[in-house]
């Protein structure tokens, strides 16, 4: 879901302005028409000058460096370096000449409403939306850069542009004579751009799109140069630590700061309120006191020298527990239908047989290694923003309603960010940094500790899922039925007024929706008092291993293979409607294609040693079609080893191979890490997780070796970021039933085959 | 009284509180930012540096326990603008993703291969440090590779 990660209404009407950069080279940025001056940095507003340094897609400098801009948060999903190669591609460049520069986030002033305009589109990181959002645009700006180049080319040899082609920097005549991008560069940067979109190449001519191709700045991150947003630094600048009400709505009851401003380095000590209690959370998540000091050790020991006396709220009683009971009593009551098709209550009638189950899923912190920062620079007419981001739009919007700033003076930079999963899609800690700095009246760098993150994170939701199944004599499943009580992913959350209820929670069109006759998807929201948020492919994520493990729980009590009866229910290929998130439709024959593929190379099927077991699972996520095979062994006193663990996705036309890998091997450790161990739980209001010890992440012990199979495919791309993860958990459970006969329907799996 | 080290091959001196953790003195006060805080309690190795050839986690090691001694960091571990063969390695193998935690693991990687010049899979698994984007199967290969290339120097 990509909530809060696209910022601007854009204008898809772009085009291409070109500029002399400062070195006299090209720079070809993709932006609306009457940023043409702005992209040059002509214009007089700072946000324009900014963009006039990085701010263009190409630039050809007379030495012929082939700089090209990423506009990109890059988080881990590796856009730094694909995005880069859409436009390399059709720039018809070699990637060994190219330099990939990050480019700012590029909100420009603008003289129409509503006074700014994005020079780069869109540019945060969620819903795995950058390589379809840049598929057809970035491609576009680099084919235009290459347009300007032949028509210069065409105009120095007085020679009809038809005749000249391109090829790795330089344009080649038909009659063998060639001119370097560099030596073009000056004239191409004077010509008009063309007014529409120019043709792109033939599929079959690319030549770094489908290549392998290692992350762009491997070189800064192995030297330790690579910049990341905690990293960022500006002269004077002070660094703040918070004291966070550890219960929801919660306040300060009373302060004693008098140790805590003994402490050598630390300059100041101030309350900052939280959000309203019931309101929504739009701003920060928690009432404080921030410590403000010359370096964080101050701000540490400063903050450990506090007396506070927390007021709790309304929930500070409650705890996880508690939650479970109430979800479990929920679903003795009808809730909000998302989806009915059919008669289920009558499919239930006339069943042969009913299959019922109740599948458990916990609570999630997102954990990113580096916690959530961020460094603001407020000089009263301007803020510069140096943080780890995946929505720079959000951030942009929250220091202007927080300080009255236009948009365009507010300056953010995006540096590398060590890890996202969707925690940055809040802004929170963007807001803490605007309250802690007009207060303190210098730059701060509001740093959060891994204490802080576990306990103040915008936590996945908690989920009691009942899925019933029912059989016909034959063992045909005839009707299907997915209740879910959970906490509401909307609940609390600001600019989700407008949403359905169950958004988050409930997959209405996800597979087996339509492909059962009778069928029918219940939202029952119970409530505990934390902030939801979105959680690596949140809604496939939390939907795919119940409705998984159930599809082999009703394949074993059909007496069918379950892969036999997944391809069964998806039935002949074929596009069904999918309204939400990676719609607008889901391709049955996709899911079956993964699955058959993960099938085959695990050799699904093939005898297996005493207590090995082999599961499947598959999901389509966003767009994009993924399935695991997962071989376990499980010893006899519940020891749990992966012995293989297959991944075969299908994102559509491959961009990069290699970082494609990385996405589906890395979403499976996470899935694994994740569905083995870890999970947030509450007690008398208060999070019980502090540190790693108790939201223990996979060690490299446990890591197995992941093998992903990529379906070739000329079909548009989709994302990849998100689309490895939901299958494992559920996959890992089949496998383990399949080891052992034992169904675990509840994650963490933890000690529960031991047990 | 200052305390005094070497850091990254030069001297340095430290006057501040000596109770500071080595990792906040590198990021605060010696504007070395490889070396990433993590956890802050020296479980995850995102802040692993050598002391004395030896990796430590600097979020837990107080600046009055170095004094006198050789820290090395990831900005000081290539020989100029060639690489060590442990971050040769991690380039080759494409390991990193959002790469935050990668500065810790190849500090600690190269502190393995300094006691197991031919690592087996089960000395790669004594490695704790955490990798929350699962780039563990590469960090392997990466390993693997940097050993071969460093056994077949020393051959």
């Amino acid at each position: 879901m990509s909530a809060g990660g696209r910022a601007i209404p854009l204008s898809r009407r772009e085009f291409i302005a070109v500029s002399m950069s400062a070195a006299g080279g090209l720079m070809v940025s993709l932006c609306p028409a009457r940023w043409a001056g702005a992209a040059a940095g002509t214009a007089d507003t700072p946000g324009a000058a900014e963009a006039g340094r990085l701010g263009a897609f190409v630039r050809i400098e007379p030495d012929g460096r082939i700089v090209i801009g990423a506009r990109g948060c890059e988080i881990g999903q590796g856009v730094r370096t694909s995005l880069p190669m859409l436009i390399a591609e059709e720039l018809d460049v070699p990637w060994s000449a190219v330099t990939v520069e990050q480019l700012p986030y590029g909100l420009v002033a603008s003289g129409e409403a509503p006074g700014f305009k994005s020079l780069y589109g869109p540019q945060g990181a969620g819903g795995s939306t950058s390589i379809p959002d840049g598929w057809g645009e970035l491609r576009q700006a680099g084919a235009r850069a290459r347009w300007l180049l032949i028509q210069a080319a065409a105009e120095s040899w007085r020679e009809p542009a038809a005749r000249l082609s391109t090829h790795a920097a330089q344009v080649v005549h038909a009659d063998g004579r060639t001119l370097s991008y560099a030596q073009l560069a000056q004239r191409a940067a004077g010509l008009t751009p063309p007014a529409g979109d120019v043709p792109l190449k033939e599929r079959g001519a690319y030549r770094i799109i489908g290549q392998p191709t290692r992350v762009a700045d491997a070189r800064d991150i192995v030297i330790g140069s690579a910049g990341f947003g905690l990293d960022g630094s500006v002269p004077g600048m002070l660094t703040a630590l918070i004291a966070r009400c550890p219960y929801f709505d919660g306040s300060v009851a009373e302060l004693d700061d008098t140790q805590a401003r003994r402490v050598p380095g630390v300059r100041q000590v101030f309350p900052i309120p939280g959000p309203r209690a019931g309101a929504p959370i739009e701003r920060n998540l928690a009432a404080g006191v921030a410590v403000v000091a010359e370096d964080f050790w101050s701000a540490r020991r400063g903050r450990e020298a506090l007396r506070i006396t927390w007021k709790p709220a309304a929930g500070a009683a409650d705890s996880s527990a508690s939650l479970e009971a109430r979800a479990l009593a929920a679903l003795a009551r009808p809730g909000t239908i998302a989806r009915e098709d059919g008669d289920v209550a009558a499919a239930r009638r006339g069943a042969a047989r009913v299959v019922q189950a109740t599948y458990t899923e916990p609570l999630l912190a997102h954990a990113t290694m580096e916690p959530p920062h961020a460094l603001l620079d407020l000089t009263g007419t301007r803020a510069l923003l140096i943080a780890s981001l995946q929505s720079p739009g959000g951030a942009s919007r929250m220091i202007s309603d927080m300080t009255g700033l236009a948009r365009p003076d507010i300056e953010i930079r995006l540096p590398r960010v060590g890890g996202g999963f969707g925690r940055r899609l809040q802004n929170d800690f963007v807001a803490e940094a605007v309250l802690v700095a007009q207060q303190a009246r210098a730059p701060v760098k509001v740093v959060w500790t891994r204490e802080d993150d576990l306990r103040n994170d915008f936590y996945r939701p908690f989920g009691v899922h009942r899925l019933s199944a029912t059989l016909d004599a034959q063992g045909r499943v005839t009707g299907w039925e997915h209740r879910v009580a959970a906490t509401a992913r909307k609940y609390r959350a600001a600019g989700m007024e407008d949403e359905p209820e169950w958004i988050g929670c409930v997959d209405r069109d996800g597979f087996p929706a339509g492909c059962v006759a009778n069928y029918r998807a219940e939202f029952l929201p119970v409530e505990l008092d934390l902030a939801r948020g979105w959680w690596r492919a949140p809604l496939p994520t939390f939907v795919a291993f119940p409705v998984e493990a159930f599809l082999d729980e009703v394949a074993h009590a059909a007496g069918q293979d379950p892969l036999a009866l997944r391809l069964g229910l998806l039935g002949a290929p074929r596009e069904l409607s999918y309204r939400d998130h990676g719609g607008p439709e889901f391709h049955t024959g996709r899911l079956a294609q993964v699955l058959r593929r993960a099938a085959r190379e695990i050799g699904y099927g093939r005898k297996l040693p005493p207590r090995h077991g082999i599961g499947l699972a598959g999901h389509f996520t966003h767009g994009g079609y993924a399935a695991h095979a997962i071989e376990v062994a499980v010893t006899e006193q519940g020891g749990l080893s992966v012995v293989r663990c297959v991944c075969a996705a299908d994102v559509g036309e491959i961009v990069n191979p290699l970082g494609l890998d990385a996405q589906f091997m890395g979403g499976t450790i996470d899935g694994l890490s994740t569905a083995l161990n870890l999970q947030i739980t509450v007690k008398e209001g208060r999070i019980e997780q502090s540190n790693f010890p108790d939201y223990p992440l996979l060690r490299m012990a446990a890591a197995p070796e992941v093998e992903v199979h990529l379906i070739e495919s000329q079909l548009p791309p989709s994302g990849a970021g998100e689309m490895g993860i939901p299958t494992v958990a559920p996959a890992l459970v089949n496998a383990i039933f399949a080891a052992t006969g034992r169904r675990l329907r509840r994650l963490p799996i933890g000690d529960q085959i031991s047990a | 009284m200052a305390i005094e080290l070497t850091l990254n091959q030069r001297p340095v001196s430290f006057a501040g509180d000596p109770g500071m953790p080595l990792l906040w003195y590198l990021r605060d006060h010696a504007r070395l930012t490889g070396t990433k805080f993590g956890c802050g309690i020296g479980y995850c190795g995102a802040c692993t540096v050598h002391l004395d050839q030896v990796a430590v986690r600097a979020c837990v090691t107080p600046m009055n326990s170095v004094a006198g001694r050789t820290v090395t960091t990831i900005e000081g571990l290539a020989r100029g603008s060639t690489l060590h063969p442990v971050q040769q390695a991690w380039i080759d193998e494409d390991v990193a993703q959002c790469g935050y935690c990668q500065a810790g693991q190849i500090m600690a990687a190269v502190d393995l291969l300094r006691r197991k010049p031919q690592p087996s899979d089960a000395d790669i698994a004594t490695l704790t440090n955490l990798c929350r984007c699962g780039t563990y199967p590469r960090i392997r290969r990466a390993i693997r590779r940097a050993a071969a290339r460093l056994n077949g120097e020393r051959a």
